[in-house]
């Protein structure tokens, strides 16, 4: 018999081989079942894995992964803080959607004004969406002891409400037949995030999740808020001891997840999807959340798994129109990564010991 | 590495115009895509584009290869799915939903010896771009005097799926054919805001029945609404939307609207082949064929089927338009005058109800 016994402290050496092991199970337990599909899961895994890296159109695809990558990391980095801090902001996919619609507002309200001011404008219309919408539960929680969990997830439904309302209604493009949607931003320079060098794929969302990853790992190894961040995660009764004000903590992890989410949607509007539309979003919110943890919440591990990430959607999509996977294959394949995560961390805490005398 | 040029020049910004002409000589062997908003396996709207598909390689054999791509978010997503599909040698990329109006668009710039179709939409900005669709609410008429005469609440239901021109069209036209035959029907309006998505799609079947709807039509693709009505165990009936869904014969489905693409895309695919292929924008309806009325089963009395037979015939004879005036607005304004029927540029704008639909727009 197996029996899981707790270990002292967490153990290091599955705190960094976790994901690895998470990995390495998903392409081998994926690979049999593209085999038991009748796929050659070798070429299914080089598809998905090595194709985009450094395939016949690699040279599109590498910049596609950034143009995935760019949003996961941005929003993971900001929710990796709030759950080292046992803050778990889940709402983050409405906070992408309110910075991606207060931002466009703000550019759509001045169109066809050409000056430079009116991106970086954008900008910070676009975090301040994203925060206020994080605002709403974390007062909720501090004012009201309500849990910012159920809080923060419900109100992506509002969002997508007003995603709605604003596509069809209030931003809708006046020159767009009663279609909805919004003007493109792609035929508005002074509103527009376009790629910075030409094919590739990096536009200013890209830059400011490397920026904001570094930002980050400053923060919690050097300064005091990333200490009580850490502090309060560990040790919630110490972290009070010490003089963490935890309400201010929740507010302070919050807004930044949320303005970051906002930057996300920002970013995204403006450049690759272009639009406010219906379905704007799709799914970047949520996805970080696995990003987050994937990367062991530790900004440079983050980075590293919001490119994985991208590697399977992109990949992924390769995949399936290259070799006849269905596209739900390639979802199961991706759900797999957040299973066997989950199920090798417990490693992190725990050993497996054989019990005696059955 | 020409490929990569060729992006790379475009992404700059300067237009390539050389490829006019290129492809009059015809070609040997063509490679048709497909980008799909759905699963092949939803049974509605997807899964007839692929029949389509399937149409084109049984009728051009090994002179074609198909390949596709199912469940593509509308956005940033099928820019990229659909340069994939260029840079992978697709001679022709078939998009089919309206959310791929602009990614279609944007991509077609960047390969201007692909053509590009695009379903449902209105912008052709480049000479690659053609556009098609088909005048599904020819079909909504023929299901509206089938709805009007076969309930006995009269309430009537509608879910919709996003309030586009298209969709507005179907139900005012459900509408005004339900209220021809029967004075006193009342439509009731549910939005769903997807195409595909059968847990809400059932919630929202159920809500009409709730409110006493005993015909349901849908604008979204599965097969959700009728395996609600098929709760009710025989009081509620509706229709096959896109797909005939003949699974829910003979009740509830008491017929369908089927969208056939298979003659156009085959129609399309051929012109590359022999060289005759332009740009075009092409909205068939009953008459052309692309908007096919599924078996009306013994569930509904005889002259229910005898009437929905004979606006189904005369439409496809071109005596009867689904808009005829008088009608006006919900507001009470006029839109369409004694005899007068609507232009195609008011459906293809569409954005109210006629007068008698109560309830609002989602603005």
């Amino acid at each position: 018999m197996l029996r899981l016994e707790k270990r002292p402290n967490p153990s290091r050496f599955w705190l960094y081989a976790t994901p690895v092991v998470a990995v390495v199970l998903t392409m081998f337990f994926g690979g049999l079942l593209f085999a038991l599909m009748g796929t050659n899961p070798f070429a299914v895994i080089r598809t998905i894995f090595w194709d985009p890296l450094f395939g016949e159109f690699a040279f599109y695809l590498r910049g596609q992964l950034l143009v995935k990558a760019g949003p996961l990391i941005l929003i993971a980095i900001g929710l990796s803080l709030g759950f080292r801090a046992g803050i778990w902001n889940i709402g983050a996919e409405g906070q992408y959607i309110m910075g991606a619609i207060c931002g466009a507002a703000v550019g759509l309200a001045v169109y066809p004004t050409e000056n430079r001011l009116i991106f970086p404008l954008m900008i910070l219309a676009g975090a301040f969406g994203g925060w206020a919408w994080a605002m709403i539960p974390a007062i909720l929680k501090t004012r009201f002891n309500t849990n910012e969990i159920l809080v923060s997830l419900m109100l992506v439904y509002v969002a997508q409400t007003i995603l709605a309302k604003a596509s069809t209604g209030f931003l809708k493009n006046p020159e767009g037949m009663g279609f909805p949607g919004s003007r493109n931003f792609s035929g508005y320079p002074a509103a527009a995030n376009p790629e910075l060098i030409a094919g590739s794929g990096l536009h200013w969302g890209g830059v400011a999740a490397l920026i904001v990853a570094v930002a980050a790992w400053v923060l919690l190894s050097r300064h005091i808020i990333g200490f009580q961040i850490r502090l309060s995660g560990q040790a919630p009764r110490a972290a009070r001891f010490h003089g963490v004000n935890p309400s201010r903590l929740v507010v302070l992890c919050m807004g930044l997840s949320g303005a970051l989410a906002g930057l996300a949607g920002l970013f995204e509007v403006t450049g690759p999807a272009g639009q406010i539309s219906i379905d704007f979003n799709v799914g970047y919110g949520f996805t970080a959340i696995i990003v987050a943890f994937l990367g062991r919440l530790n900004p440079i591990g983050i980075v590293l798994a919001g490119v994985l990430m991208a590697l399977t959607y992109v990949g992924g999509e390769m995949a399936s129109t290259n070799l006849r996977l269905p596209a739900a294959a390639i979802q199961v394949f991706q759900g797999m990564l957040l299973f066997f995560l989950l199920g090798v961390d417990v490693l992190t805490n725990y050993r497996i010991r054989m019990a005696k005398g059955g | 590495m020409l490929r990569r040029t060729l992006l790379a020049t475009a992404a700059a910004g300067l237009g390539l115009m050389t490829a006019g002409g290129a492809m009059a000589a015809g070609m040997d062997k063509v490679k048709a895509c497909f980008v799909y908003v759905g699963p092949i396996g939803d049974g509605g709207w997807t899964y007839q584009h692929h029949q389509g598909a399937l149409a084109v390689q049984e009728a051009y054999g090994d002179k074609v290869e198909i390949q596709y791509q199912e469940s593509v978010p509308e956005g940033a997503d099928a820019e990229r799915v659909l340069t994939q599909m260029a840079l992978g040698g697709c001679n022709i990329i078939f998009t089919t939903s309206f959310g791929y109006m602009d990614p279609t668009n944007a991509v077609a710039a960047k390969f201007p010896d692909v053509k590009f179709e695009h379903a449902t939409g209105f912008k052709r900005e480049h000479p690659n771009v053609s556009t098609y669709n088909a005048r599904f609410y020819e079909g909504r008429a023929v299901q509206g005097t089938i709805a009007g005469m076969m309930t006995k609440s009269n309430k009537i239901g509608y879910i919709g799926s996003f309030p586009i021109p298209e969709v507005m069209n179907g139900i005012n036209a459900y509408y005004l054919a339900a209220k021809k035959v029967n004075p006193n029907v009342e439509l009731s309006v549910v939005w769903a805001f997807t195409w595909f998505d059968p847990a809400k799609e059932a919630d929202s079947a159920k809500a009409l029945i709730d409110q006493g709807v005993d015909v349901i039509a849908a604008h979204t693709d599965s097969t959700a609404p009728l395996a609600e009505a098929a709760k009710a165990g025989g009081a509620v009936i509706g229709f096959g939307q896109a797909s005939d869904m003949e699974a829910y014969k003979p009740s509830p489905r008491v017929s369908s609207i089927i969208d056939n693409w298979a003659p156009y895309y085959v129609e399309r695919v051929g012109a590359l082949l022999d060289g005759t292929y332009e740009q075009s924008d092409v909205w068939a309806g009953i008459a052309g064929g692309e908007v096919l009325i599924g078996d009306i089963t013994d569930a509904v009395p005889a002259e229910v089927k005898a009437a929905a037979e004979k606006v189904r015939d005369d439409i496809a004879a071109g005596t009867l338009h689904p808009f005829t005036g008088p009608i006006k607005k919900q507001d009470g304004s006029d839109w369409l005058a004694e005899g007068a029927t609507a232009p195609d540029g008011d459906l293809l704008g569409m954005n109210f109800y006629v007068e008698g639909i109560t309830g609002d727009i989602p603005k």
